[in-house]
């Protein structure tokens, strides 16, 4: 039987959200977010959610609509404020939302450990600082390194520029940014894309995420964009 | 470089660099042949005034090598951003790679030099520049604890003062470290101050700028350098 991952709409790609859920969601600034998909998260209604992105949304739409909402309580991130997070900072002020926050390197890595098999690893990243705070440190080769946990996601949301029915991907310049690290990290992949092409017509020396990690694909033709 | 000298002299005697200007200073001394990350902030301004003549590959932590000036606007493309989310171009021979690659280049070593903004910076090399500890104002650490740990080199851009007029420039940080000992270069809107093993030694200052106006900007003593000479813009 031919496997066939293209879901109709944005509701079939993010059916099985639920409360509790953990969630990772592509992009850095506004390069790489998957708008629709985050919408579609917000139309499912699920609560609770931690979310697990480089940033925390800007402007009124995409990840800040669903912080805004109230149905996020806690999110993982490197960098949370941003010219336009106004949502975000407001609940954060108000002590409405949890924050870990993770240097943006051992964040990509943490998840590509999750994706890769790999129970940790020591990183020199945060040695000496408050982020390092009740983490194991070992010394190898004279230097000081921090012991840290993968991270895995029971969803990923990910933007890419073209899948084929298998799931293979290719990304758009900067836009990559977290998406294949974050395809490898979720119990289900679902990724929005700007076009779809025949099984075979990518070329296989260019495919960035291969078909394996990668679950639901949605064509989405114009993908929502605003200003921030 | 266009944009010409400050005219904010106001009444002190002296003109206050701005931000592409300290940019710009910094990037003259961008060794020919470089790989060099450019942090948030004034940082990413240095791709817009880079020397002509040296081939220095300018690398962002989102995913690029061969970061190139910002386009014009009818050329923006919203999968074409830096660290700042400002748009950029792409130089030829730029790459595009995954995050976490993006951070093995960092981490690895394989970086000559990051350019990094500030909150704070010690005598002895410490740098602050990723949380205020003021709950309205939330925290964001982004890639600088990597860089800072990774690079072979950091040098920091960043105003002399706060706006407040208080240094920047500090015996010892009061705010949480992003990590000790690692800052290098200091580049103000008024000196280039270089963090030695016997203290902060003033390379250039700003023209009508002395040492003792600078000290009092300044909590960690200063000592002047023999070949010192006047930070003029070109």
């Amino acid at each position: 039987m031919p496997i066939d991952k293209i879901v109709p709409d944005v509701a079939a790609a993010v059916a099985g959200v639920k409360d509790g859920d953990t969630i990772m969601i592509s992009g850095f600034g506004f390069a790489g977010v998957p708008n629709d998909l985050i919408h579609g998260v917000l139309d499912a209604g699920a609560r609770d959610l931690t979310i697990i992105s480089n940033n925390a949304g800007t402007g009124t739409e995409g990840l800040a609509a669903l912080i805004g909402s109230g149905r996020v309580t806690r999110i993982i991130c490197s960098y949370p404020r941003s010219k336009g997070s106004d949502l975000f900072d407001a609940r954060y002020a108000a002590g409405e939302i949890d924050l870990e926050l993770v240097p943006q390197g051992t964040l990509s890595e943490r998840m590509r450990a999750a994706g890769a098999g790999v129970a940790g690893f020591y990183t020199p990243t945060g040695v000496g600082t408050d982020l390092a705070d009740g983490k194991e440190v070992r010394r190898f080769d004279g230097r000081d390194y921090v012991l840290e946990l993968p991270l895995r996601a029971d969803i990923a949301l990910v933007q890419a520029y073209r899948a084929d029915r298998w799931g293979n991907l290719t990304y758009r310049k900067a836009a990559r940014n977290f998406g294949p690290v974050m395809a490898m990290a979720a119990d289900l992949t679902v990724v929005q894309v700007r076009e779809v092409v025949p099984l075979g017509e990518m070329d296989p020396e260019t495919i960035v995420t291969p078909s394996i990690f990668v679950d639901r694909v949605v064509h989405i033709d114009n993908d929502r964009e605003w200003d921030i | 470089m266009s944009g010409a000298v400050s005219t904010s002299t106001e009444d002190v005697g002296f003109a206050k660099l701005s931000r592409l200007q300290i940019a710009w200073r910094a990037a003259e001394m961008i060794p020919d042949g470089s790989f060099v990350n450019l942090g948030i902030g004034i940082p990413t301004l240095a791709a817009n005034v880079m020397p002509e003549g040296k081939e220095i590959v300018l690398h962002s932590e989102n995913g690029i090598l061969g970061v190139g000036p910002g386009p014009a606007e009818a050329d923006r493309d919203r999968d074409l951003i830096n660290a700042s989310k400002d748009y950029v171009t792409l130089q030829p021979g730029g790459s595009f790679f995954v995050h976490s690659d993006a951070f093995a280049m960092i981490r690895g070593g394989h970086l000559d030099l990051a350019l990094l903004g500030a909150f704070q910076v010690a005598g002895n090399g410490d740098l602050a520049n990723w949380t205020t500890g003021d709950r309205r104002f939330p925290p964001g650490v982004g890639g600088a604890m990597d860089l800072a740990a990774g690079a072979k080199a950091i040098w920091v851009l960043t105003d002399h003062v706060t706006k407040k007029g208080e240094p920047k420039i500090v015996e010892k940080c009061s705010l949480p470290l992003t990590a000790p000992g690692v800052v290098k270069r200091i580049f103000t809107d008024l000196a280039v101050i270089d963090v030695t093993g016997n203290g902060l030694v003033v390379r250039e200052m700003v023209p009508g700028l002395t040492l003792e106006r600078l000290q009092e900007m300044t909590e960690p003593s200063l000592a002047l350098a023999d070949d010192w000479k006047e930070l003029s813009v070109a």
